[in-house]
């Protein structure tokens, strides 16, 4: 079989990509929450936040490092892989990615070895800087590669000019290029998905411990900050996708028609499915379950209006169906998943009763995946809804490829990427176990059994008696609390390597 | 067009300023994995080896994001060609930059030996495989490769792997070698401070041979890496301080000033990579033929963007010095390992 670079170029890209993309949201979202946390205790002095935002960050560390390591190899790829690609978009591309490099990774990575290592050697505010500092950037790296993928899907602010090796655009006006028509939406949609996957994966922890009655009062308080977070975010990502798909049906018709199993514009009202099967061949969703003008209402807010289908696209620039229709409703149904579980959560909260629905808390164990699910398969329904083209209408995927580049080798690399990164997610596993299993530094001992909180609980509230200026871990600790060992690593920071 | 080519030597420097920064920052923490299994006897040693570098690898890791980006920013064309051509070579520097990530958080996980004593080993190998990329890759530019008229690269894998790339490999190994035994003498104390003490003078031993030798291949085979240096003469000042940084290394350990001897190493390391870029100047890629090579002048972006980077350089080149310092400052001395350290 002959080997195709192409092909093999695009595999791998996903893949590394979608690897990426385990990292990030979660440090985007767990950054706001950890914000919040230290932000409370500089309020309060409440010991029991410096609990919380001690346990977080080191969670956080290690999913940041897991980021930088993966992160590295897209910045490289564009090179290696795409670098026609890279010679037709740099010009543009280039100040975003400049932008991000300065701005970002130096702030975030440079003060994180503050967030982790230096509990000790700096000041709680100092410390709050950084970690305002790590989460600021976490999201300004969002911010610009968000706005260099939707320049790719909605260019503007440039004009194609004859370079050195043929074609390329050149950028006209930089905030036209920065504030392309798809920045704003995509971006407030990116971010929230990662702000509910942030607060489901501090929800799915500390509904563990609820339910093994450990850490009782860390896991119920971080609950609670965390699914505020969660109820507003799933809420706001309704406003946000609605407006997302609005801005895709002007900008990128195929794309939408592809999302929706859109095949026949008609002249009447279209259909919305709200789950089915596209079939290409027969031209139609089979299977499917649809509210008849539906689709037309919420693009054209009238029933009767038609909406661009697939038959309207010339072929080769159609863009695959069946995958950007299954991923983009994957995505939908978990988005009201979210905002079913949260409201539900919130109505128990406010009855005084949310901890003792253990079903509930079981339920939240598991939806973490959720929001990971959900994160991966927007981004998946976006790409591959632009395609044929990788900068829309001007450049086709097929065109941005190295020509240096030999199959083989993109075969050797990915083999390659794919030992180092089953590594690289073992040692998250691993480490994320290991971290979770010994929990917080609560002062509540890992013991089985609904004693060990209670005795947590009892110390917290001496503490509290003995003397309020004391309020911190390290008195907990002399307290005569033992300390554990064996929670170490270098990513992740504390104790024994 | 006096506006454009100023620009485009002002992105010339500044992309060999981060990639001078990486040099010297990653330089000493892969020098410490390069010397891991040397130095760092007993498990309590190696993981103050490993500990040394701990908080600061990937902040210095951001230096290669940051040359990387803007290389493609300033010089996509110089970008394009040089990563698709070193493609391999590529996967596997970040394979080991990766692995070398891995090993520093897989050693903890059980205490047994042998599980301690292969990541100890993975550590290393990966310590040195990264520098090692780097200098055949800059020997390779140094040298020149088979570029088309259209900058592509024409040649195959095996023909990146040569006598002169593989030497400049081997200095670059030897450069950082020197540099990380210099910076665990900083940070070390007793046993583990005395056997770097030793390895001070071996390594830098080790460095002076291979500087020299490197010194006198290009100076014999390569008449275009020097013609720079006649056509202007002011570069001789970086030759110059080269010679003195390096002399003055032997001189700092000799007087027990291990500061002065890793601002010497950092000196040395600096010159090496500006003597690099004057070697090159104005190429970026130098071809075999020399009509197709990609210099700043037709590698680089267009006016607008090179004005755009100017000015985000400059709000951004002042913020990351200043944090970069207050994080060097913050952990300032010894490696001490215990209940809160790391």
């Amino acid at each position: 079989m002959e080997l195709d670079a192409l092909l093999l170029s695009r595999f791998q890209f996903a893949f590394t990509i979608m690897f990426h993309y385990i990292f990030p949201p979660l440090s985007i979202g767990l950054g706001v929450l950890l914000v919040t946390m230290e932000g409370m205790y500089l309020k309060t002095r409440d010991p029991m936040y410096e609990v919380m935002a001690r346990f977080w960050t080191r969670i956080f560390a290690v999913n940041f490092a897991m980021g930088v390591a993966s992160g590295i190899v897209m910045e490289f790829e564009f090179g290696t892989n795409w670098a026609a690609y890279s010679r037709y978009v740099g010009d543009v591309f280039g100040s975003a990615l400049a932008a991000e490099g300065l701005f970002a990774f130096f702030l975030e990575s440079g003060f994180l070895a503050v967030l982790v290592f230096g509990w000790d050697r700096v000041s709680p505010r100092m410390h709050f800087f950084s970690t305002l500092m790590v989460s600021l950037g976490s999201i300004f790296s969002s911010v610009w590669i968000v706005i260099a993928n939707s320049w790719q899907q909605t260019p503007a602010g440039y004009h194609i000019v004859e370079g050195p090796n043929g074609p390329r655009a050149e950028i006209l006006d930089f905030w036209q290029m920065v504030f392309n028509p798809s920045t704003v939406d995509r971006l407030t949609h990116t971010l929230i998905g990662a702000f509910i996957l942030g607060a489901f994966f501090v929800m799915s922890i500390s509904a563990f411990y609820i339910l093994r009655e450990r850490h009782l009062d860390f896991a119920k308080r971080s609950f609670k900050i965390a699914l505020v977070l969660a109820t507003a975010a799933s809420l706001s990502a309704l406003v946000t996708g609605h407006s997302n798909a609005n801005m895709v049906a002007e900008h990128q018709p195929a794309k939408l028609a592809a999302f929706e199993g859109h095949f026949e514009t008609g002249d009447s009202g279209a259909t919305l499915y709200l789950f089915g099967w596209p079939d290409v061949e027969a031209q139609e969703v089979k299977w499917g379950v649809g509210v008849p003008g539906m689709l037309s209402f919420l693009i054209h807010e009238d029933f009767d209006t038609p909406v661009t289908g697939l038959d309207q696209i010339p072929d080769d620039e159609e863009p695959p169906i069946v995958l950007p229709f299954m991923t983009y409703h994957v995505m939908v149904a978990f988005g009201f998943l979210f905002i079913g579980m949260t409201l539900l959560a919130c109505f128990f909260w406010w009855r005084g009763t949310l901890f003792e629905q253990r079903w509930l808390m079981r339920a939240y164990v598991f939806a973490v995946v959720g929001p990971y699910i959900a994160n991966q398969a927007g981004w998946v329904s976006a790409e591959v809804g632009r395609q044929p083209w990788v900068v829309y209408g001007h450049l086709r995927t097929s065109d941005g490829l190295s020509e240096a580049v030999v199959a083989e080798h993109v075969l050797a690399s990915i083999i390659l990427f794919g030992l180092i990164y089953m590594m690289l997610f073992a040692v998250w596993v691993f480490v994320l176990n290991s971290k979770i299993q010994h929990g917080p530094e609560d002062g509540a001992h890992v013991v089985e059994g609904a004693g060990a909180a209670s005795a947590g609980e009892l110390l917290r509230a001496a503490g509290e008696l003995s003397d309020p200026s004391k309020h911190s871990l390290s008195g907990l600790r002399r307290a005569g609390v033992e300390d554990e060992q064996g929670d170490d690593g270098a990513m992740s920071g504390e104790g024994e390597r | 067009m006096m506006e454009l080519e100023g620009l485009q030597i002002f992105w010339f420097v500044t992309v060999g300023f981060f990639l001078t920064g990486y040099a010297i920052l990653d330089g000493f923490d892969l020098g410490v994995g390069i010397m891991h299994l040397t130095l760092a006897k007993t498990d309590e040693e190696r993981r103050i080896s490993m500990n040394s570098i701990g908080p600061l690898w990937d902040g210095n890791e951001v230096w290669l994001v940051v040359f990387g980006g803007a290389l493609f920013a300033a010089f996509p064309e110089a970008y394009a060609t040089s990563f698709s051509t070193f493609y391999l070579p590529l996967i596997l520097l970040l394979f080991a930059l990766i692995f070398r990530a891995v090993s520093l958080e897989f050693r903890s996980k059980s205490k047994s030996r042998l599980w301690r004593g292969a990541w100890d080993v993975g550590f290393f190998l990966a310590s040195t495989s990264a520098p090692f990329i780097f200098g055949v890759a800059v020997g390779n530019t140094i040298q020149g490769i088979e570029l088309n008229e259209r900058f592509i690269y024409q040649g195959g894998l095996l023909d990146l792997v040569n006598f002169y790339s593989v030497l400049v490999g081997g200095l670059a190994v030897a450069a950082f070698a020197m540099h990380g035994t210099i910076f665990m003498h900083l940070k070390t104390t007793g046993a583990l401070q005395e056997r770097a003490h030793a390895w001070m003078w071996r390594t830098f031993g080790g460095f002076l041979v291979m500087y020299l030798f490197t010194t006198i291949v290009t100076l014999q085979t390569l008449p275009h890496a020097t013609s720079n240096f006649r056509e202007y003469p002011a570069a001789w000042v970086v030759v110059v301080l080269n010679v003195l940084a390096v002399a003055n290394i032997p001189r700092a350990i000799h007087l027990g000033r291990p500061g002065y001897a890793f601002a010497s190493s950092c000196a040395t390391i600096a010159a090496l990579s500006i003597l690099f870029g004057v070697a090159i100047f104005p190429n970026l890629v130098l071809s075999t033929t020399p009509e197709t090579s990609l210099t700043i002048y037709n590698a680089s972006s267009s006016l607008k963007t090179l004005g755009l980077l100017q000015i985000i350089a400059f709000i951004g080149a002042p913020l990351v010095l200043t944090y970069t310092a207050i994080i060097y400052w913050v952990f300032r001395g010894k490696v001490e390992l215990g209940e809160n350290s790391y």
